[in-house]
């Protein structure tokens, strides 16, 4: 994976880059992206993987003025229209998913496929309830059991980890809230807004996930026309990083055959 | 120097009994609605009593919390406007970044103004970390909206002859005309809170009066940074009134009754952390590099005695709060000594903010701890002289 600056619209962020051939847009969830991540490196098979860090996360620049994830869809816009690219296969884990969904409801001119995997962003459930586990309302260790099949995975030394890469991880934690903390992780109107995706969509779905529940996933999957809904066993909320094969295999399947 | 009364206005019937958090999610089933009455009664009435012995007074607000039933200030300043004769009247503070309204907040404050005749001292905090969840404020980007509502109820308070229009980041309004307009011109006094030097420094520069709290023998370098914001904008050093401190104050007539009215005092240090782990830091709230820090397993010490020992307030015993300057206790005249002491040190401290009642201290043990300070320790702060600093 080499990492690169770019700079989109005068805010630079850093992105990973690797592979070759149709591009593939892997847009990663709130705890972030590590370039030694083994789903990207198996996407990048097949795909030219291109996994920029969102603006506000690891070591990547957030101007004052963005606070919504509708922000970060622009942006994406904006450098999808800068590198020229077409018919983009989006990726997107959690927050990444959420924002790929609002990147698709803009415009899908420059995209082929979209893959949602343990996607946030959507309401479904009543004013009483919330869909989505309130991460910033419990401890880490309790975090780890929820988002993971085996929390193990998950687990970080903060003591032997370099300086930067422990400022990053408190950047990521920043800029999750930042983008999700009000309305908790969802925009109101996406979800009336789904219908308007009309490119070939596959919801992939790490089902040992206690952030999300299976029928959130399938809620989302039903308001997108034609969503194809597929589990992974044994993952938790972040399936790349507990089940990468079977996630990049299943991303070359749904791919592949349209 | 001004001595403000201060009591947080606790609950502490529930603070045996609490698994582990006594503020936002602590249950209010457990809050009894009568004992409630009694205690706010109580508390009133003995700031009736701080009104009539010379003392200020100073108010707060803390939600979802067993610690601090003041839920909104308003409330109990709009009762002592009405009740009191002659204190000031201090919030410290109003949590402006949290407010959806600061119109409201304008209007609100305004008023007290008003009805007290000018008596209201006015703080604009940023909130302890805990207030987020219970308001919902994103604590990212919180001091923007903190100042931008700060410049929003300036304008609305001194715009006395057309309405204005106010179309920015976080607030939106047409027609802004506030009435009454307040009594003191063009505002009431600006004071607010800070641990950091880099806030202490800009609240210097715009001279308004700066508090810490529970900082001792670690004040002076917030101080100093005061002073170099203050003189930066070509003044004189500050003078010791733009500076408060919050003190905890146990006296009594022998030393035994002082320290164990002290360890009653105490109790509001004991209590105030007791509250479930995630709500202590919300995301956002501390910088990058503090929170690096954290994640790391690294705390850095926030009080030290006179003589540069780390001690942890919340668990510090009352000798170790009284080496730091967090506790001013024993006789008059050892607490005199001791707040002198403090000043000097310091470089001149205008306001204390003294709590002079804490959780479970009935209302005669604080009639007597308010009426001995008033009577023989008050009388001699205000005849002392405050040094001067300049910025070091």
């Amino acid at each position: 994976m080499a990492s690169s600056v770019i700079s989109v619209r005068g805010i630079e962020i850093e992105i990973l880059e690797c592979g070759g051939g149709r591009p593939l847009l892997f847009l990663h969830p709130g705890i972030g992206i590590e370039p030694d991540a083994p789903a990207l490196a198996k996407l990048a098979a097949h795909y030219h993987v291109l996994a920029p860090v969102h603006p506000g996360f690891g070591r990547s620049e957030v101007p004052r003025s963005f606070d919504t994830v509708d922000d970060l869809a622009y942006f994406y816009l904006d450098l999808l229209d800068q590198l020229a690219l077409s018919n983009v296969i989006i990726v997107g884990v959690s927050l990444g998913g959420w924002i790929a969904a609002e990147i698709a409801v803009k415009s899908t001119a420059r995209l082929s496929h979209l893959v949602l995997a343990n996607a946030v962003g959507i309401k479904v459930g009543d004013r009483e309830h919330r869909d989505i586990v309130d991460i910033f309302a419990i401890t880490e260790d309790e975090f780890l059991k929820l988002a993971y099949h085996d929390p193990a995975v998950g687990k970080r030394d903060y003591k032997g980890m370099p300086d930067a890469d422990v400022k990053a991880v408190a950047r990521n934690r920043e800029a999750t809230a930042r983008y999700g903390w009000s309305p908790y992780m969802h925009d109101p109107k996406l979800k009336g807004r789904l219908h308007r995706i009309r490119i070939p969509t596959l919801l992939l779905w790490g089902m040992s996930d206690g952030v999300l529940t299976e029928a959130y996933g399938r809620a989302y999957c039903a308001a997108i026309p034609g969503a194809r809904f597929e589990p992974i066993a044994n993952a938790g909320h972040f399936p790349y990083v507990e089940r990468p094969d079977q996630f990049a295999d299943s991303i070359f399947k749904f791919v592949g055959s349209k | 120097m001004k001595v403000y009364q201060f009591t947080e206005q606790p609950y502490p019937d529930a603070w045996n009994d609490h698994q582990g958090s006594l503020r936002v999610n602590l249950p209010n089933r457990k809050c009894d609605p009568h004992i409630a009455a009694e205690l706010f009664h109580r508390y009133y009435d003995e700031w009736l009593l701080a009104d009539e012995l010379g003392y200020d007074i100073m108010l707060n607000e803390h939600h979802q919390t067993a610690t601090c039933m003041s839920a909104t200030v308003i409330v109990g300043l709009s009762v002592l406007a009405r009740q009191t004769s002659r204190a000031r009247l201090l919030v410290l503070g109003y949590p402006i970044g949290h407010r959806q309204d600061p119109l409201r907040v304008a209007e609100e404050l305004a008023t007290i103004d008003v009805i007290s005749r000018g008596r209201l001292d006015m703080g604009f905090i940023k909130g302890v970390p805990y207030e987020f969840a219970a308001s919902n404020q994103n604590p990212v980007g919180v001091m923007d909206r903190f100042w931008e509502a700060h410049d929003f109820i300036l304008k609305a308070m001194s715009s006395h002859d057309a309405p204005f229009n106010w179309e920015s980041e976080h607030f939106h309004y047409r027609q802004v005309n506030i009435w009454p307009r307040p009594w003191q011109q063009p505002y009431p006094p600006i004071w607010s809170t800070t641990g950091s030097k880099g806030n202490a420094r800009v609240l210097g520069e715009r001279g308004y009066v700066m508090a810490t709290l529970g900082t001792g023998y670690n004040t002076r370098t917030l101080y100093d940074a005061y002073r170099e914001g203050y003189m930066a904008k070509g003044r004189p050093a500050p003078p010791a009134d733009r500076f408060a401190y919050l003190g905890l104050v146990a006296v009594a007539e022998n030393d035994r009754e002082a320290r164990e009215r002290g360890e009653r005092v105490a109790s509001y240090l004991r209590s105030g952390s007791i509250v479930h782990l995630p709500f202590r830091n919300p995301p956002g709230y501390l910088s990058i590099e503090d929170n690096a820090r954290l994640l790391r397993g690294e705390t850095p010490p926030r009080s030290y005695t006179k003589d540069r020992r780390v001690i942890d307030m919340r668990s510090a015993s009352v000798q170790e709060l009284i080496d730091a300057g967090i506790l001013f206790c024993g006789t008059p005249d050892t607490v005199y000594d001791q707040l002198v002491e403090f000043c000097e040190y310091c470089g001149g401290m205008g306001n204390l903010l003294m709590m002079g009642h804490a959780g479970p201290m009935t209302h005669a043990d604080t009639v007597e701890n308010l009426t001995l300070f008033a009577k023989e320790v008050m009388p001699r702060l205000k005849e002392y002289k405050q040094p001067v600093a300049a910025a070091a």
